[in-house]
């Protein structure tokens, strides 16, 4: 017991004292989930909102295979990503492996499926009504889509929220495609994994308390603007 | 939607600026300053020890540049260079290094520091192997079974040493250690985490004397077995051969680590790191000679 009550002293000592290299770590983590989840939704709310409102042949299909991609496992995005932009990889020219950026892509990937499935699920849940109404009002179709997103506003936030959460807690990716270098490519949890390795409880445990502090800011902000008018 | 992308905008602007405020703009993460990328593979030994981050910034300060530390188990290393992923290598897996070189990947092996491997394990030593010789130890805990025995299991130079030691002991590895019983762990893991988990276990372990002594204190394992000569590590740096690997493109500076890493300025570095921390030499400098006994 000791011991974690030490961990947490230390750990409040790092944040409050704000350890440069804690700092610098879990700025990163912030950074890099936040850019993917902003490429992600910037891509994936038209998509989504295309799917939904056309009707095509196997578009169930589609709707299945996004759903099941929810549960990809971050380990198989970091090798897809890895064999991509590794030197011997058809992207490798970019010089890109074991960079943040390349974590961003991965993290973009990563999160598309459920910010894709589940806008879709946010619009299928907005009632017809609506749309016809905005069409009879003289809306062209951008402008019924945008009527529809505002009203699916809630679910779509909170897929944004679910998305944010998958990226800035996963490892498997973070760690293959960043590889875990010190003031470059780590993150919050390849740090935790690395110092728990270690051995390093009292700075493993300020990370991970860090890392549930950003979640909770991130989820105030989100309730707020869902909850605006 | 403007009001939600606005507040998007403002939360990614607080983030930019966040690491300026808390004093700690890494200049690393500055995509202006487009310094070169030297991207070093090393054995987790070298890491875990701490030495890698003492060296770094001295070389990224003497060439200007940036160096990137993959901390991997010499096996990962060598496929990552293959594919042209690294530019230089610090490992200590001898009998792979060699055939890295014969196959063309790398164009020489320095070595530049040595130290020993040892066996670790509980105070209470359940299998009796204190002192005997490394083959013999293996030997008798694989007939007793008495005592668990944590591998690397990551084909990293620690984990080729252990195989050499079981192929003296008799024993072929593939076949007769891999699944030998419940007392044959394998970890899959850097030399720091599997010690880490040795310790969880009571468990014995192969590891080499510098990743020992910078993790002692937080462990509760003793040197069983540290004597024997097949027990010497040496670790080497290898520049990957550009010829080979026509992605290369920072051969020049690869090669500037070689002479950095041999130089007597960080041979005397390399000999006095840890000294005043652990009151023990981790590292025995070596510069370019093949080290015997």
């Amino acid at each position: 017991m000791a011991e974690i009550w030490n961990g947490l002293v230390e750990a409040f000592r790092l944040i409050f004292t704000f350890d440069p290299e804690v700092m610098s770590i879990a700025g990163l983590s912030l950074e890099i989930a936040l850019s993917s989840v902003v490429i992600g939704s910037i891509i994936a709310l038209p998509l989504a909102s295309l799917i939904h409102f056309n009707n095509f042949r196997g578009k169930h299909i589609l709707v299945s295979v996004i759903q099941t991609f929810y549960s990809i496992p971050t380990v198989t995005v970091g090798l897809l990503v890895f064999v991509l932009f590794s030197h011997s990889g058809p992207l490798g020219g970019l010089d890109l492996l074991f960079t943040p950026t390349v974590m961003v892509i991965g993290q973009v990937i990563l999160v598309m499926p459920i910010l894709l499935g589940m806008t879709i699920s946010a619009l299928s849940g907005v009632d017809r009504n609506i749309i016809d109404t905005a069409r009879s009002m003289g809306a062209n179709s951008w402008q019924t889509m945008l009527v529809v997103l505002k009203e699916a506003r809630f679910a779509v936030i909170a897929a944004v929220v679910l998305a944010f959460g998958r990226a800035i807690s996963e490892v498997g990716l973070a760690m293959m495609v960043g590889g875990n270098i010190r003031g470059f490519t780590r993150v919050l949890t390849t740090a935790i994994s690395l110092e728990t390795s270690k051995g390093d409880w009292e700075l493993s445990m300020a990370l991970g308390i860090i890392l549930i502090f950003i979640a909770l800011v991130i989820n105030i902000i989100m309730n707020r603007i869902q909850q605006r008018r | 939607m403007k009001k939600i992308l606005g507040i998007l905008l403002v939360v990614v602007l607080v983030v930019g600026l966040l690491p300026l405020v808390a004093g700690c703009s890494s200049d690393t993460v500055d995509p202006l300053a487009a310094k070169v990328r030297l991207k070093v593979g090393t054995t987790t030994s070298l890491y875990d020890t701490g030495l890698w981050s003492y060296l770094e910034p001295k070389f990224e300060e003497m060439y200007d540049c940036e160096v990137d530390i993959l901390s991997l188990g010499s096996g990962a290393a060598f496929e990552y260079a293959k594919k042209g992923d690294i530019d230089v290598l610090t490992i200590h897996s001898k009998a792979d290094e060699l055939k890295f070189i014969a196959d063309g990947y790398g164009i020489e092996r320095v070595p530049f520091a040595f130290n020993y491997f040892l066996i670790v394990g509980p105070e209470s030593d359940p299998a009796g192997i204190k002192d005997m010789s490394p083959a013999d130890a293996l030997k008798k805990l694989m007939e007793t079974g008495a005592g668990t025995f944590v591998s690397r299991g990551d084909n990293s130079g620690t984990h080729s040493k252990e195989k050499a030691i079981w192929a003296e002991a008799g024993y072929d590895y593939a076949t007769q250690v891999v699944g030998a019983g419940d007392w044959y762990v394998e970890a899959g893991g850097g030399m720091g985490a599997t010690l880490t988990m040795a310790n969880e276990k009571n468990a014995y372990t192969l590891t080499d004397m510098g990743t020992y002594v910078s993790y002692k204190s937080k462990l509760n394992l003793v040197p069983i077995v540290n004597s024997g000569s097949i027990l010497l590590n040496v670790y080497s740096v290898i520049v990957v051969n550009p010829d080979t690997i026509k992605t290369l493109k920072h051969a020049d500076l690869a090669q500037k680590m070689v002479e950095f890493l041999t130089s007597p300025e960080i041979q005397e570095l390399i000999g006095k790191y840890g000294v005043d921390a652990y009151g023990i030499q981790l590292f025995t400098p070596c510069a370019g000679n093949e080290p015997t006994q």
